[in-house]
């Protein structure tokens, strides 16, 4: 048995009223990778933050190596070789890869000039194994996975006892988060130890050796990776055994499609696309980083414009993009950055809800409270909004419970097509599940849905039929049982058809 | 119940328009001990006229600073109204169609920095910044820099700046008037809430299908607009256009509405807390006239009211997101 590197016994925190923690424990073994896991609110952020020198603990006895732990702010905790890999991206957008990578070591260093080239060519080695990202960029210019890839070099970079990874796969494509694994695998070989927090399960069998869950800001279980199960697991999560996580597929599509999308391009990542979307079915959009996936989503419902092609609903042309005229014709989308584009974090979720159509809710000039706090209790009973009024600002609520907001915000304008890109990006898997059935209602109702997911078990859980992008262009479809990663992976990496399939044409 | 009532104060607490009448309450509890002349129905007079044109100035800032602008050029424009007003009055119109076309001209510079913000992208600050310059300018250049005398100016007009209803001045009816319209507008109307919407999270209100650019043109005219009103106001009340009037005015609207809650990263802030900031601020400058304190310490005090409304509203805001 390796030595213990990290030892948590007993820590509490409370905010206020709210016990974050209560009397958890974790152990961290030296080459291990230990995977902490929980639903939103479990207490996992607060314990890395208290780890990673954010948060102090009220109570409770953190040991590293043997010696007391106790850190007063991210520096100290680097300084003692504990580092964060943050699940929200922290970089400085206007600097460069290399001087966000280099950050606290330019802050410590203490010189006058900054070593540009030095900079730059030890940031390509450290960004080498990982994805290639031009360390002269600026990091506002990079998509969220290039930054997430920056933000996982940074911490690479401070030669840590111990690393601790919050979700780092959350904005990445599985290559990249393949290339992320081997990395973590060679980090644990040189005898580092590894706390890896993610929602998704086959990363976590694949990766971890040990499981510790949290549920409610207290301990559950440690359990050993190799003699359990991914259900073992999510009953110990939630506290109750959880039924089939995707729904059944019950009706049929319908055979016409509602909204026809013919040759379409950007002018930039996507070069010619066509698609239809039928009623009742969910269609599932799948690509790579740099496919074009949500930029075609973008280009279809209007909030982006579009140099070629021809995009037809319920036989008629659209032919502006113009996404108010896509919202009047039921025509809508959710946005894969909840925070950014989905929500209005101060405002109340009734006044979230409403955002779309305010006619919905008002006369002529003013807005009717009364309605919009009844259309507000009907989504929150319709989608299971856990809050204790919907006077409160979406702030107050957990990732799962803002993105019930956000697809509410959608759903009261009883839209016919429902593009929803990322559905359930950093949201617990009891809300997974529930935003999993709702999606599922709708096809049921009539709606189109058509999901975007970079989780290919869950665009396979979910979708009657997948389309696949291919650096802008369609690379092919799969359907019923030909749906799986390989085929999938296979015409997303430009490859075309994967081989099984071929022998049926 | 000893578990419920702390948690109410909190809540109330943490109400910025609370808060602010029990300060202005404190004051009036003190002031009423400290001088014997605070609580006559002169010095209130006094107090409410003083902040009352300014404070229309402050609905407009509260609405721009909603929406996620600012406008520096407010006292400059209230200058303009003047001087359009008056210059037009001296050319021979009637002082109505002048002072109409002088509130227009304010409310179009409110769109010209609209259209700037908007169409060119720049950020508000710095072009109010510049039109803060250029329309002093247009003040000077109009009244070719020297005050102009209004004193003929018919009462019917006067009465709008200098006239009473009973004990009341018509400056304070026009006030309360706008404080009630821009109130009920601001909670309840369709529009307003798109400027929430914008405010709080353009990007979320573009994914929402609303047309922001519109909406922050429109709040800029509004703004512009109320600065015009009140400069017409103005120049009721004082029976003169001064091409000086109104430098330095930006600061102390700002201030009042950013006292009354509205936040500089857009998406927060009500009539009611503006017009009670400007109210405190109004009442500690003529309580420290009577307490005779010396004019520089009331600027620094002054400064120093805004600096504590910030940091309270700070920490409470940031002990809110964490609980």
């Amino acid at each position: 048995m390796s030595e213990i590197m990290l030892s948590v016994r007993n820590v509490s925190k409370r905010f206020g009223a709210v016990h974050a923690l209560t009397n958890v424990r974790l152990e961290l073994r030296a080459g291990e990778v230990h995977a902490l896991m929980g639903e939103n609110g479990a207490g996992k952020s607060t314990l890395m933050n208290i780890l990673g020198g954010v948060l102090q603990p009220d109570e409770g006895r953190i040991e590293l190596k043997g010696q007391p732990y106790v850190v007063d702010g991210p520096a100290a905790a680097q300084k003692l070789g504990v580092g964060l890999v943050h699940q929200e991206i922290a970089l400085c957008p206007d600097i460069t890869v290399a001087e966000n990578i280099f950050m606290s070591e330019t802050n410590s260093r203490g010189g006058f000039w900054m070593e540009t080239s030095n900079l730059n060519a030890r940031a390509e080695q450290a960004l080498a194994g990982l994805h290639p990202v031009p360390a002269t960029a600026l990091v506002g210019d990079l998509p969220i996975a290039s930054q997430q890839i920056v933000e996982i070099a940074k911490a690479l970079t401070l030669n840590c006892d111990v690393l601790i990874f919050d979700e780092p796969t959350a904005a990445l494509t599985e290559t990249e988060a393949s290339a992320l694994f081997s990395i973590i695998r060679g980090l644990k070989a040189r005898g580092m130890g590894i706390i890896y927090i993610s929602h998704r399960m086959a990363e976590i069998f694949a990766l971890s050796d040990r499981i510790t869950v949290f549920r409610d800001g207290a301990f559950v279980e440690t359990l050993n990776t190799a003699e359990t199960t991914p259900e073992e697991v999510a009953t110990r999560m939630v506290g109750r055994p959880l039924l089939d996580l995707y729904p059944a597929r019950r009706g049929k599509p319908a055979s016409a499609a509602c909204l026809t999308v013919d040759g379409i391009a950007d002018g930039n990542l996507v070069k010619d696309v066509s698609l239809e979307v039928r009623p009742g079915e969910i269609l599932g959009l799948a690509g790579l980083i740099g496919s074009g996936r949500t930029e075609t989503v973008l280009a279809i419902c209007g909030l982006a414009p579009r140099t070629e092609g021809r995009i037809r609903f319920d036989g008629h042309d659209i032919r502006q993009a113009d996404y108010r005229a896509s919202i009047r014709a039921g025509i809508v989308y959710l946005s894969e950055d909840r925070k950014g584009t989905s929500v209005f974090l101060d405002l109340s979720i009734a006044e979230n809800i409403s955002a779309l159509d305010l006619r919905n809710v008002s006369g002529s000039l003013f807005i009717r409270s009364r309605d919009e706090n009844a259309v507000a209790e009907e989504m929150r009973e319709r989608l299971g909004i856990r809050c204790s009024s919907v006077a409160q600002p979406v702030r107050t609520l957990s990732g799962g419970n803002q993105q019930k907001v956000a697809l509410a915000k959608l759903l009261a304008v009883k839209p016919r097509v429902l593009f929803v890109d990322e559905p359930t990006r950093g949201v617990d898997i009891g809300a997974k599940a529930r935003i999993y059935a709702i999606l599922r209602g709708l096809a049921d109702e009539g709606v189109a849905v058509v999901a975007i997911s970079s989780e290919l078990p869950e665009l396979i859980g979910i979708s009657d039929r997948i389309l696949v992008l291919h650096e802008g262009r369609v690379a092919g479809e799969v359907s019923g049982a030909s749906m799986s990663e390989e085929t999938v992976m296979h015409l997303a990496s430009g490859l075309g058809p994967a081989p099984t399939q071929t022998r049926h044409h | 119940m000893t578990v419920a009532n702390p948690s109410v104060m909190k809540r109330l607490i943490r109400v910025r328009e609370f808060g602010l009448l029990a300060i202005i309450a404190l004051i009036f509890v003190v002031m009423s001990f400290a001088s014997p002349y605070f609580l006559t129905w002169s010095n209130m007079r006094a107090v409410m006229l003083s902040f009352s044109v300014e404070g229309i100035v402050v609905i407009g800032m509260t609405i721009l600073l909603i929406v996620g602008g600012i406008d520096l050029s407010v006292g400059s424009v209230v200058c303009l109204s003047m001087v359009v007003g008056g210059a037009l009055f001296l050319a021979g119109l009637d002082p109505w169609t002048a002072s109409l076309i002088a509130i227009a001209c304010c409310g179009f510079i409110g769109f010209l920095m609209g259209q700037c913000v908007t169409r060119i992208g720049l950020h508000f600050f710095i072009v109010s910044l510049a039109f803060m310059v250029i329309v002093r300018g247009l003040c000077l250049l109009i009244t070719k820099g020297t005050p102009q005398s209004l004193f003929s100016l018919p009462p019917a007009f006067k009465f709008i700046g200098q006239g009473s209803l009973g004990p009341v001045p018509f400056v304070i009816v026009i006030f309360v008037v706008l404080i009630a319209v821009f109130d009920v507008l601001l909670r309840r109307s369709t529009f307003f809430r798109r400027v929430y919407y914008t405010g709080s999270n353009e990007k979320a209100a573009l994914f929402s299908g609303v047309n922001t650019n519109r909406t922050k043109v429109i709040c800029a005219t509004i703004c512009g607009t109320l600065s015009g009103v009140a400069g017409v106001v103005y120049m009721a009340r004082f029976g003169a256009a001064t091409p000086q009037f109104g430098v330095g005015m930006e600061l102390s609207v700002i201030a009042a509405a950013v006292i009354g809650g509205a936040s500089l990263n857009g998406g927060s802030g009500t009539i009611a807390g503006a017009v009670l900031g400007a109210a405190l601020l109004s009442l500690v400058t003529s309580s420290l006239i009577l307490l005779n304190v010396a004019p520089y310490w009331q600027d620094i005090i002054r400064g120093g009211i805004l600096l504590v409304a910030v940091t309270a509203d700070h920490l409470l805001n940031t002990r809110k997101s964490k609980g």
